[in-house]
């Protein structure tokens, strides 16, 4: 049984005086226990709109998000339920998501005394406990916020985050305000957590380099739907759906060997006023007819496999031969 | 042939404790033609050391040192020459295509203003000229685009513009500050393809800076690493990022992610913060994350050793074949 | 560094750059320290009247009009009165009044415009509405208006002044928390299950204070004034009150007699001055700390 699941989701913004955008459409996926799952795409592709849906923090428009078992309830003015709080969220930027006037093993402690931990004593020995398992020092706990670099911050976030003793985090670009070595060593931490603890992680980052070296499973997103789900290596070595060849061919390579990288014509349409039929097509070197007028849906093309492309039949058999 | 050549720079600013340095003892050569690149972290001098050159740096920052552009020294010379330089010789590009322009005036003005100045060419040939560049740097329908403002396009295309404007002077050096970084990958594949086509075409040097050492494997030529507020290594880009010599280049490419390692493998971060100015440690900037430091290294600053055409500030030496 | 053909070791002499650690930068600025001094020295006054007021302020004894001289310091009133120990005694009323007057204010308005800008709906337009009235008439009109139909007296006018100054305080709180409550570490807190109200309470109302005293404290000049005023006008602290306010009016009556009114005007000065700089200086060191100390940080490894 999956952890997380989100069933096509919809997530629309009123425009005054305009008509609504969908920045999220009928999107899908799952996070099972202890599996890594990466949210790719570029800006404006509604990943962090998604994200944030999927944790509560945004009610949908239409579409459910499954927590255990449970059809979870969006943010109101209640405190959220203990089943609930189970799914935890780590945001981009570590400056803001620290409260800069408290100590950080209060922050911490938060969780704890919310949940019910009375007992100050117990309160103090579990912050230390989270705080050495993200690879901090318990002395960390009676400093403030400013007094961490970037990666540390992001530490303690999920630190805090875990305090809540979670099933399920998902991380909203946890890696981009963070230099090249900070990087390295919080993916290495999320890694670790996901196997040790069996956490399920939905990681949500622009930079494919990174899902690729952390993510089990990776999926594709293009102006508002997931058009391409897949576990990671098969979707590296056999991108199916056009755009993720696209994304692919796109990355660097610092290796020296002059790789330039390639680009992909026009641009981005306007959330808006999406194409007709498939949404990728006007810049899709593979575009034919039918997808100036169909709308390709999500499905299963080959073994866990899923892409939303018309010539998915053909490319999937090609890389089964490859 | 050697367009810009810095020697010995140094640049401290005023702080209220006393003087900051941000640049120590820093020299390189851009030659002509070629895209030179400065990689390094936040905080390593290497954005300060180019500004530093172009006049730009705060009242009271201390700029000493050489920097000879076609012949005639940078540093010493009068602000009003420097600017008059700036505009026409060098243009600049930096890495927020939102701040860099006006948003209230459209972008055919922005873009004929500045040839307008320096030359005084006439309103239509100013926009024939502006024209033109749109359609180089190809931005589709560029008689159009003129009238237009900036917040009316994209991030892609106002970088493209950006850089427009940066050679509507028709300058011989395109200084380049973080120019994809906050562009989506397949947009930063276009820029960098731009890049490399102006390259080309016009013969133009580049100052490339970035800290994404797979921009450098893309376009650069040459490259310079920095680190706390000097050189570390220096050389031919693809020799330097294959074959690196100095443990930070090596510890920075091994943080990266990439195709050979496996999927879930731990990837090598680099221990400890990056130094900061005002607290670089004494001897090797670099000793105290360095796998391979010596006693030496915390006391004695490195000397640079010279290989080829390589350059690098490791005594040590631990990657020599 | 120096280019050599063969890597020989250059012994220079260790480059070590330390920055001190500061005390508060706020101790360092002359002007707040002479906020400082001269707030220091009212506060002292004013509990300290009656050892260092010569006379009874309200005592009619000595010979009118009498120019400052070593026996009254700030020579004698209309009435006979000295003036020296009426502007001691005067600290005693302005000073702790609009103390009184900015404390009751900032609740007012910060609890309101708090509630304004967490739980928006309707209480939100309420609550502007009714700043956006206040604001429609200048401060002094309206607290002229109703301290006369109150009644002209000192307690009257301290309501009046909270009347006029409670909005500012709700505008600025309002906007400080609906910016806070839309912030990654409240959307952190609610995630983490606390209430809207706990949230509200722990993550932002102390985000909130700071901003707010800075301009609690630069109210305080104001207040002094506005309520120097009303007395001026007659429609606050009534004879035979030593209040700075009726005493420059008194004063302006007898401009011959050139010390009636300017030492209490002096007072006046000094104080509103007193609390001009301590506030900026306030403001200023709260709001560098929080930002150059996140700039200076930058992307760091761990």
């Amino acid at each position: 049984m999956s952890a997380l699941e989100v069933n096509e989701l919809v997530v629309e913004y009123e425009r005054r005086g305009r008509s609504p955008v969908q920045a999220v459409v009928d999107a899908t996926l799952s996070v099972a226990p202890g599996e890594i799952v990466g949210l790719v795409g570029e800006s404006g592709c509604g990943k962090s709109t998604l994200a944030r849906a999927a944790v509560g923090l945004i009610a949908p428009s239409a579409g459910s998000v499954v927590f255990e078992g449970h059809e979870l309830a969006p943010l109101g003015r209640r405190a959220r339920s203990r089943h609930d709080v189970r799914l935890q969220m780590v945001f981009q930027n570590p400056y803001a998501s620290l409260n800069p006037r408290r100590r950080v093993g209060r922050q911490i402690a938060d969780s704890l005394a919310i949940l019910g931990q009375a007992n100050r004593a117990e309160r103090s020995r579990r912050v230390a406990e989270l705080l050495e398992q993200v690879g901090l020092s318990a002395g960390a706990a009676s400093r403030f916020p400013h007094e961490f670099s970037g990666g540390q911050r992001q530490r303690i976030a999920i630190a805090r985050a875990l305090a809540a003793d979670p099933s399920v985090l998902v991380l909203d670009e946890p890696l981009s305000s963070l230099d090249a070595s900070a990087q390295a060593q919080i993916a290495n931490l999320l890694v670790r957590l996901a196997r040790e603890l069996g956490l399920g992680l939905l990681l949500i980052s622009h930079d494919l380099g990174i899902v690729r070296q952390v993510a089990d499973r990776v999926c594709v997103m293009y102006l508002g739907e997931i058009v391409e789900s897949a576990p990671t290596d098969a979707l590296w070595a056999h991108p199916i759906h056009p755009y993720t060849e696209a994304l692919i061919r796109a990355i660097p390579h610092a290796d020296g060997a002059g790789f330039m990288p390639e680009a992909l014509p026009g641009e981005v349409p306007d959330p808006a006023r999406p194409p007709q039929g498939c949404r990728f097509h006007p810049r899709c070197p593979l575009a034919f007819d039918r997808c100036s007028v169909e709308h390709p849906p999500l499905e299963e093309v080959a073994a866990g496999r899923l892409a939303a492309c018309w010539l998915s039949g053909e490319r999937a058999a090609q890389a089964a031969v490859d | 042939m050697t367009l810009l050549a810095v020697e010995d720079l140094h640049v401290s600013v005023p702080t209220g404790d006393g003087r900051l340095d941000l640049v120590d003892s820093v020299s390189y050569a851009v030659g002509e033609g070629r895209v030179f690149g400065i990689a390094g972290e936040s905080g390593s001098g290497k954005t300060v050391s180019v500004l530093a050159l172009m006049g730009l740096l705060p009242r009271g920052a201390s700029v000493t040192g050489e920097a000879r552009f076609a012949g005639d020294d940078l540093i010493a010379m009068r602000p009003s020459r420097l600017r008059k330089i700036c505009g026409r010789e060098i243009g600049l590009v930096f890495q927020d295509p939102m701040t860099s322009f006006h948003p209230m005036l459209s972008v055919g003005r922005q873009l004929t203003e500045h040839v307008r100045y320096h030359y005084g060419t006439s309103a239509q040939d100013a926009r024939a000229r502006a024209v033109a560049l749109l359609d180089e740097v190809r931005i589709p329908d560029p008689e159009a685009a003129l009238d237009r403002y900036p917040h009316e396009f994209s991030g892609g295309m106002r970088q493209r513009i950006a850089i427009a404007s940066a050679l509507v002077c028709e300058p011989r050096l395109l200084i380049a500050d973080e120019p994809t970084t906050a562009l989506d990958v397949t947009v930063q594949a276009g820029i960098l393809r731009l890049l490399d086509r102006l390259r080309r075409d016009r013969a133009l040097s580049v100052i490339l800076i970035t800290h994404d050492l797979g921009v450098m494997s893309a376009v650069a030529d040459d490259l310079t690493v920095f680190y706390g507020g000097r050189i570390v290594e220096d050389g031919p880009a693809p020799e330097v990022l294959q074959a690196p010599r100095h443990p930070y280049t090596r510890a920075l490419l091994d943080a990266l992610p990439h195709p050979e390692l496996e999927r879930g493998s731990v990837l090598r971060g680099i221990p400890g913060p990056a130094a900061q100015p005002g607290h670089w440690p004494t001897g090797c900037v670099f000793h105290p994350r360095c796998d391979h430091a010596i006693e030496a290294c915390r006391t004695e600053e490195p000397p640079t050793i010279v290989d080829g055409a390589r350059r690098f500030a490791c005594p040590v030496d631990p990657f020599r074949r | 560094m120096t280019t050599a053909p063969t890597p020989t070791p250059v012994v220079a002499p260790p480059v070590a750059q330390r920055r001190r650690r500061r005390g508060p930068e706020v101790l360092r600025r002359p002007l707040a320290l002479i906020g400082l001094a001269i707030g220091l020295a009212w506060f002292v006054i004013a509990i300290a009247a009656p050892l260092i007021a010569p006379y009874d302020p309200l005592a009619q004894e000595f010979e009118l009009f009498q120019p400052p001289s070593r026996d009254h310091l700030f020579g004698t009133d209309e009435l006979g009165r000295d003036v020296f120990s009426r502007v001691i005694y005067g600290s005693r009323l302005s000073i702790p009044l609009a103390l009184l007057l900015v404390a009751l204010a900032t609740l007012l308005g910060g609890v309101l415009g708090a509630l304004a800008g967490y739980f928006r709906s309707w209480v939100d337009p309420v609550v502007m509405r009714c700043t956006d009235l206040v604001f429609a008439f200048p401060a002094i009109i309206l607290a002229m208006v109703v301290t006369a139909s109150l009644g002209p007296n000192i307690r009257n006018a301290v309501l009046a002044i909270v009347i006029v100054a409670w909005p500012a305080y709700a505008r600025v709180v309002r906007g400080l928390v609906l910016s806070l409550g839309d912030s990654e570490f409240v959307q952190s807190s609610r995630l983490l299950g606390s209430s809207s109200r706990r949230a509200l309470v722990r993550d932002i109302l102390p985000n909130v204070a700071g901003p707010v005293v800075v301009l609690a404290t630069l109210d305080l000049a104001n207040a002094i004034l506005l309520l120097a005023g009303l007395s001026f006008l007659g429609l606050g602290a009534q004879p035979p009150d030593p209040e700075w306010g009726s005493m420059v009016a008194v004063g302006t009556q007898y401009f011959q007699y050139w010390w009636m009114g300017t030492f209490p005007g002096l007072a006046i000065f000094s104080a509103v001055i007193a609390f001009n700089f301590l506030g900026d200086s306030l403001r200023d060191w709260l709001d560098p700390r929080g930002a150059s100390r996140d700039r200076g940080r930058g992307a760091q490894t761990p």
